[in-house]
C-alpha cells in the first residue's frame, strides 16, 4: 500500500471540491474493495475522501412512487429494507446472495456498482494485465478464463462485471445520480453507466474525473415475480458462474439482465421482449455475438438452462 | 520402549478417562483468544521488525540483477536481504525445491527477497519497489503434455505387482479400463505459514507453525548452516497444516536471515498467494485403472497406474498404494511414473497418495460394480481380503472393511439407492454413492517427559504438535489414565524443541505414536513411584490419584515429595509392520443432489463409518473425520489449483479463487466408529483417523453423482461445466 492522504468530507459540496483539487483522490465508502486493491498496490491513489458522513444513507420514495436509495446505504440495511422486500425483490435477493454477512454490513450501494472486477491476472500485478497496465495485454486469453466474459468482450480485456447487486439494478432499470466536481448533478440510465472493454479496459463507468454517486433511484415497482438465480461451485460466498436477475409477470412478459457473462450487467431489451417465447429464444437473443474461450463456452449453455429455470419458477 | 509384541492387558485398557468424549483441554484457549499462534507471540518490552517476503515474478530462470536502492530508502526499512546475495544454501533434508538463497528461480513465487521495516505496512511497500532483472528460461508446466517423458522415479517403491496381470486380464470374462485425473490442491489452512526470530549471539530463537518440530529445527540448521542445537523451536499452536507445514518453509528462513540483518526480532508471514505457490501443494495427477472380473465378481485381475509431477529430484504423488493392499485378486500390478515440471514443489497433502488414488479407484470398482451387475457395496464385500494381496503370507493386523461398508449400508438406508438419474425431486435430482476408505498405519518413533510434582499434578512434555487434531487432550487423556489420575490433574506442554523429540503430526501417525511415547514415558513415572516407595512395581496399582501395593495406598502428591519424580521414554517400534499389514479401513456413503437445469451438485448427507483401532476420545476422532469429510466435499466439487501452462503457475493463488467448501456446502454429516482395538499397532491399541476421514469420500461423491444424473465425470473436480451437457433438457 502506498501512502496517502486522507479527508472526512463533510457535505457533497466539499467532496466534489476535494476532489476537484486532486485528480489523483479515490472516494471511500465501504472500503471492502478499495481497501484490499490499495495492499496490493492495484489501486495507488494519494488521497482519500471519505464520503461516509455526507447524509448520503437514506432510502426514501420518490415523487413519483420509486425509491431514492443514498449511496452510502450498506448492502446489509438495503436488503432488509421493507419496501425493497415487498416490491423490488429482485433487489434484496440479490445482495444477499453476494459475498458475506459481515461483507455486507461495510458494503455501499455505490461501492458495489463500482467494485472492480474479480479476474485473478487482474489481482496479480506480476502478470500483464490491460484493465491494471494499460497496454501490457492481457493474461486471460489463452490463460485461464472459465470465469470470464463470453459477450461484449474485446481483445484487450475479457473481464467481467462481479456485482450481483448491479444485475438486480440493471433489470430494474435503476437511474444513477451523480454530483461532478463543478457542483453539478447528472443522472445516468444504469444502461449507460458501465462501459464495455473496448481498447480501454481500465476505463469502466462513464463517470468523470472527480465525480461520484450521490443515490441510485428506482422507478415505482413493477409488479411480477422477483427472481435471483445465481449459478456457482459452492453454495455460498463465491462469485457467480452465470446469474439472471428476472421480473417475470402473469402473462410470461418481463425483463431479464444476466450476470457473470460480461463487463457490465448483460442487458438487451430485445431479449426481454423475447421472454414470453422461453429460455431458448431469449438467451440466444441475449447471447447473439457471444464470443466465448474454450473454458467459458459452458456459459452459453448454463445461461440458457439458468434462464428456463427461472421461467418455470415464475410460472409455479 | 521397544514395541515389538501385540499389547497385552495394560493400564490403557481401563478406559476410565481415554476412550472418553473429553472436550479439548486447549479448547477455552483458543475460544477465548489466548491460544497464541506464531505470529502472535508478542512481548511488549521487544523491539519487533517485520519482514515482508518477495516471490519470483517467473516461474523458471535465473535473477540477473536485483535493485534494491529504492527498497532501502523507503520509510521504516531496516535491512532488504536478497537471494543473490545470501547465496546457494544447502537444502534441508526435506525439501525439494530450494527455500532461500542464489540467482536461480526454480518456480513462481519462489523466495527471492525480504524486506525488515518497523511496520508490516512499510515492509509491504517498500518491498513493492523492489525490480528484478530476470533471464526467463522456458519450463514445462503441462502434465499431460509431460506424460510421454515421465520415468520410473529411482527411489521410493514405484512398481509393484504378483501373478500375472497381462494374460489374467486378458482371459477375464469382464473386464473393464478407464482413465481418471486429479487436479493439484492447496492445503489451504486457515493460519499461513509464520515465524518470529530472535537471535542472542549466535543462538537462534524461532516460533513459527510446524507440524514437526525436529525435522524443522534440523533442516533449518542445515539451510542456515548452524548448530542444531543452537536452534531453539517452538510450535505450541498451530492453525492447520494438512501436510503444508511438515517441512521447513520459507518463513522461518527468511525471518531468521532478517533477523541477522536488522539486528532485531523479525516476524514474516507468507502472504495468503504464497500458500499456493511458494509453498507446496498436492500435485495433480493422471491415473489408468484396470481391473478383470469373474461374472460373480470376484477379481481376477487389477492394475493402477498413476502419472505425476514435480520439481528435479521431486517424488511420485503416491496414488496406486492403497491398490496393492484394498482388494482381492491374484493377478496384478501397479506403477507410478514422474515428470519434471516447473511448477512450485508438489508434495505431501492429507493423506497423500491414498487421497487422489482412492478418487480414481473407487470410481472404478462403482463403475465396475454396474458393469457387472452387483451392487458396488456387495462388489467391495466379495473382494476383501485378510492378507496382503501381493504378499499373502503377510495377514492384516486387524481389518473389518467389510463391518464399516454393512454397517454404513444399513445406517444410511442405502438399499433405497435407485437406479442412475431416476429420482428426482422438484429441481434436484438426487443420487447415492459409496466409496472404501483405506489409509495405513504408520509408526514413527516418539519421546515424552512426564513429571509428577508435590501437588499430584503430571506434566507431560513433548515436541509433539497439536495441529488442531486435539493432541494436547489426547496426551492428557493417557497421562492421567496411566498414573491414575482425572484429567485435571495432568497439564501439556507440546511443541517446543527442549522437549523430548515425538513423532510429530503427519501421515495420521501423531495419535497413536504420540500417546504410545507418553504411555512409555509413564510407566518410567510409575517404575519411579514405585521405586521410590519401595513397591514391587509389578502389582502396583495406580488408581484415584493414589498409588497401592498390597494394603499400602500413597496419594501420588505424597510420593513424588518436594522434588517431585520424572519418567521419560521413547517409544521404539519392531517388526509388527512387517510381518503385519496395519492399515484403516471405512466406508464414506453420500446423498446429493444435482439441479437439473445449472448441473451445480450440493451434498445432502455425508456418513463416514471408520475402523482404526482403539478410539481414543470420541470427540476428537469424530471432529477428524468430519473435517476430512469436508475437505474431501472440497476436492470432488470445487477445488482445483488452476495452471496457466504458458507462465507455469497457479492462477487462483487465493481464497476467493480457490473455493474451499463453506458451511453452506456442509449439511447433515455422521460418524460411526466401528468398536475395535489393535494390540499390533501400539500399548494403546489405536490407528489414526485423521486421514482416514478424506480417504474415498470424493469418490462416493462424484459415485453419487453418477447415480443422481447417470453422467459419468472422471476428471475432477465435478464441477457444473461437466454436467450441463449431459443432463435433461429444461427449457
Ligand atoms: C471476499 C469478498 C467476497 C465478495 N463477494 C461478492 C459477491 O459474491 N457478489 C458481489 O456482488 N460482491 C461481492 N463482493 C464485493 C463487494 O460487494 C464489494 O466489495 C462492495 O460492494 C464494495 O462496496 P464498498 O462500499 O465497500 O466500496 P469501496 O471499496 O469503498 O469502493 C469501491 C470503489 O467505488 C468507489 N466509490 C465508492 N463510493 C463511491 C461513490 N459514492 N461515488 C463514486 N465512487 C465511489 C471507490 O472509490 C472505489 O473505487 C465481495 C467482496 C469480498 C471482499
Ligand atoms: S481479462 Fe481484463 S482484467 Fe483480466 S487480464 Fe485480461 S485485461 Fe486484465
Amino acid at each position: 500500500m502506498r501512502a496517502f492522504t486522507y479527508e472526512r468530507a463533510s457535505s457533497v459540496e466539499a467532496a466534489a471540491k476535494a476532489a476537484a483539487s486532486n485528480p489523483e483522490a479515490k472516494f471511500i465508502a465501504g472500503g471492502t474493495n478499495l481497501l484490499d486493491l490499495m495492499k496490493l498496490e492495484i489501486e495507488t491513489p494519494t488521497h482519500l475522501i471519505d464520503i461516509n458522513g455526507l447524509g448520503l444513507d437514506k432510502i426514501e420514495t420518490t415523487a413519483d412512487g420509486g425509491l431514492r436509495i443514498g449511496a452510502l446505504v450498506r448492502n446489509t440495511d438495503l436488503a432488509a429494507h421493507e419496501t425493497v422486500r415487498r416490491d423490488y425483490g429482485l433487489l434484496s435477493r440479490a445482495l444477499v446472495a453476494g459475498a458475506s454477512g459481515q461483507l455486507r454490513n461495510r458494503a455501499t450501494t455505490a461501492g458495489n456498482l463500482l467494485q472492480r472486477t474479480r479476474c485473478p491476472y487482474f489481482y496479480d500485478t506480476n502478470q500483464p494485465c490491460n484493465k491494471r497496465q494499460p497496454g501490457s495485454g492481457c493474461s486471460a486469453i489463452g490463460g485461464f478464463s472459465r470465469q470470464h466474459a463470453v459477450v461484449g468482450t474485446s481483445d484487450a480485456c475479457i473481464a467481467t462485471h462481479p456485482s450481483d447487486m448491479a444485475i438486480a439494478m440493471s433489470a430494474l432499470d435503476a437511474v444513477v445520480e451523480t454530483a461532478k466536481s463543478d457542483g453539478s448533478r447528472r443522472s445516468i440510465p444504469i444502461a449507460d453507466f458501465h462501459r464495455l472493454p473496448g481498447d480501454t479496459p481500465h476505463i469502466e463507468t462513464i463517470l468523470e474525473s472527480g465525480e461520484f454517486i450521490t443515490a441510485v433511484v428506482l422507478p415505482p415497482p413493477f409488479g411480477g415475480k422477483h427472481i435471483y438465480r445465481k449459478v456457482r461451485d459452492r453454495a455460498s460466498y463465491a462469485f457467480a458462474i452465470v446469474s439472471i436477475g428476472a421480473v417475470i409477470q402473469q402473462d410470461g412478459t418481463g425483463r431479464v439482465a444476466v450476470g457473470g457473462v460480461a463487463h457490465k450487467p448483460w442487458r438487451i431489451e430485445a431479449a426481454d421482449t423475447e421472454l414470453p417465447k422461453g429460455a431458448r429464444v431469449t438467451a440466444s437473443a441475449l447471447l447473439a455475438d457471444a464470443r466465448p474461450t474454450e473454458q467459458n463456452r459452458f456459459k452459453i449453455d448454463l445461461v440458457e438452462r439458468a434462464l428456463g429455470a427461472v421461467i418455470a419458477e415464475a410460472r409455479d | 520402549m521397544q514395541f515389538d509384541r501385540p499389547a497385552t492387558t495394560n493400564p490403557i485398557d481401563r478406559l476410565k478417562v481415554v476412550g472418553q468424549p473429553i472436550r479439548r483441554i486447549d479448547g477455552q484457549l483458543k475460544t477465548t483468544g489466548r491460544a497464541m499462534y506464531a505470529y502472535e507471540w508478542h512481548d511488549t518490552n521487544t523491539p519487533y521488525a517485520y519482514g515482508y517476503p518477495v516471490g519470483a515474478a517467473i516461474a523458471k530462470g535465473r535473477i540477473k540483477s536485483i535493485d534494491i536502492s529504492a527498497a532501502e530508502k523507503a520509510p521504516g526499512v531496516l535491512a532488504v536481504v536478497t537471494a543473490p546475495e545470501v547465496g546457494e544454501r544447502k537444502k534441508g533434508k526435506f525439501n525439494t525445491a530450494k527455500l532461500f538463497g542464489g540467482d536461480q528461480v526454480q518456480h513462481y513465487h519462489q523466495a527471492i527477497a525480504v524486506v525488515v521495516a518497523e511496520t508490516f505496512e512499510q515492509a509491504r511497500a517498500a518491498a513493492t519497489l523492489i525490480s528484478v532483472d530476470y533471464a526467463e528460461e522456458k519450463g514445462s508446466f503441462d502434465l499431460r503434455q509431460a506424460m510421454d517423458t515421465a520415468v520410473k522415479p529411482a527411489s521410493g517403491d514405484p512398481d509393484s505387482g504378483a501373478g500375472d496381470f497381462d494374460t489374467a486380464f486378458k482371459a477375464a470374462p469382464v473386464t473393464f479400463e478407464e482413465s481418471y485425473s486429479t487436479p493439484d490442491q492447496s492445503h489451504a489452512m486457515m493460519e499461513p505459514h509464520a515465524s518470529i526470530a530472535v537471535w542472542e549471539g549466535d543462538e537462534l530463537t524461532l516460533w513459527t507453525s510446524s507440524q514437526m518440530i525436529d525435522w524443522w529445527r534440523s533442516d533449518l540448521a542445515t539451510t542456515l548452516d548452524v548448530d542444531k542445537e543452537k536452534i531453539h523451536l517452538m510450535s505450541p499452536f498451530i492453525g492447520g497444516g494438512f501436510g503444508g507445514k511438515l517441512f521447513l518453509r520459507a518463513d522461518a528462513v527468511l525471518a531468521a536471515f532478517a533477523a541477522k540483518a536488522a539486528k532485531r526480532p523479525v516476524k514474516v508471514a507468507l502472504p495468503r498467494p504464497f500458500m499456493m505457490n511458494n509453498t507446496t501443494h498436492r500435485p495433480a495427477t493422471i491415473q489408468r485403472v484396470r481391473i478383470g472380473a469373474q461374472r460373480d465378481g470376484k477379481i481376477t485381475a487389477i492394475a493402477h497406474e498413476s502419472w505425476s509431477g514435480d520439481q528435479p529430484g521431486g517424488q511420485p504423488e503416491a496414488a496406486v498404494m492403497q491398490t496393492r493392499l484394498l482388494y482381492a485378486g491374484e493377478n496384478r500390478m501397479t506403477a507410478m511414473r514422474l515428470a519434471t515440471l516447473d511448477l512450485p514443489e508438489g508434495n505431501a497433502m492429507r493423506a497423500p497418495g491414498e487421497a487422489p488414488g482412492l478418487m480414481a479407484l473407487e470410481i472404478a470398482m462403482d463403475e465396475m460394480a454396474e458393469k457387472i451387475g452387483i451392487d458396488p457395496v456387495e462388489f467391495r464385500i466379495i473382494n476383501d481380503t485378510q492378507v496382503d494381496p501381493e504378499k499373502t503370507e503377510r495377514p492384516f493386523s486387524y481389518r473389518n472393511l467389510i463391518g464399516c461398508l454393512k454397517t454404513g449400508a444399513d445406517h444410511f438406508n442405502w438399499s433405497a439407492r435407485g437406479r442412475p438419474g431416476s429420482r428426482r425431486e422438484g429441481n434436484w435430482l438426487i443420487g447415492m454413492g459409496v466409496a472404501a476408505a483405506f489409509r495405513n498405519n504408520i509408526h514413527f518413533p516418539s519421546g515424552a517427559r512426564v513429571r509428577l510434582n508435590a501437588e499430584g499434578v503430571v506434566t507431560v512434555e513433548t515436541d509433539m504438535t497439536d495441529i488442531g487434531t486435539g493432541s494436547y487432550t489426547i496426551i492428557a487423556q493417557t497421562a492421567a489414565e496411566m498414573m491414575g489420575l482425572t484429567i485435571d490433574k495432568v497439564a501439556v506442554q507440546l511443541g517446543d524443541s527442549r522437549f523430548p523429540v515425538s513423532a510429530g503430526s503427519g501421515g495420521q501417525f501423531g495419535a497413536n505414536c504420540s500417546t504410545a511415547g507418553v504411555y512409555a514415558a509413564c510407566v518410567k513415572l510409575r517404575e519411579a513411584v514405585s521405586q521410590k516407595l519401595g513397591f514391587n512395581s509389578a502389582d502396583v496399582i495406580f488408581e484415584n490419584g493414589e498409588v497401592r501395593s498390597g494394603n499400602r495406598a500413597v496419594p501420588l502428591a505424597e510420593a513424588a515429595g518436594s522434588k517431585g519424580l520424572v519418567g521419560e521414554d521413547t517409544i521404539q517400534w519392531g517388526n509388527l509392520t512387517e510381518t503385519h499389514q496395519q492399515s484403516t479401513f471405512g466406508a464414506h456413503f453420500v446423498e446429493v443432489g444435482v439441479d437439473v437445469a445449472t448441473g451445480e451438485s450440493r451434498i445432502r448427507r455425508m456418513l463416514a463409518v471408520c475402523a482404526a483401532g482403539r478410539i481414543l476420545n470420541p470427540v476428537t476422532a469424530r471432529s477428524q473425520v468430519l473435517g476430512a469429510m469436508t475437505m474431501g466435499a472440497g476436492g470432488a466439487l470445487s477445488e482445483e489449483l488452476a495452471v496457466d501452462t504458458r507462465r507455469g503457475f497457479f492462477v487462483n493463488h487465493d481464497l476467493a479463487g480457490y473455493e474451499v467448501p463453506v458451511h453452506a456446502d456442509i449439511p447433515h454429516q455422521e460418524v460411526i466408529f466401528m468398536d475395535e482395538t489393535d494390540p499390533m499397532s501400539s500399548p494403546m491399541k489405536a490407528k489414526g483417523v485423521g486421514e482416514l476421514g478424506l480417504c474415498g469420500v470424493s469418490a462416493a461423491i462424484a459415485n453419487a453423482i453418477y447415480n443422481a444424473t447417470g453422467i459419468r465425470v472422471r476428471h475432477y473436480p465435478i464441477t457444473l461445466d461437466k454436467l450441463i451437457g449431459g443432463l435433461p433438457d429444461v427449457a
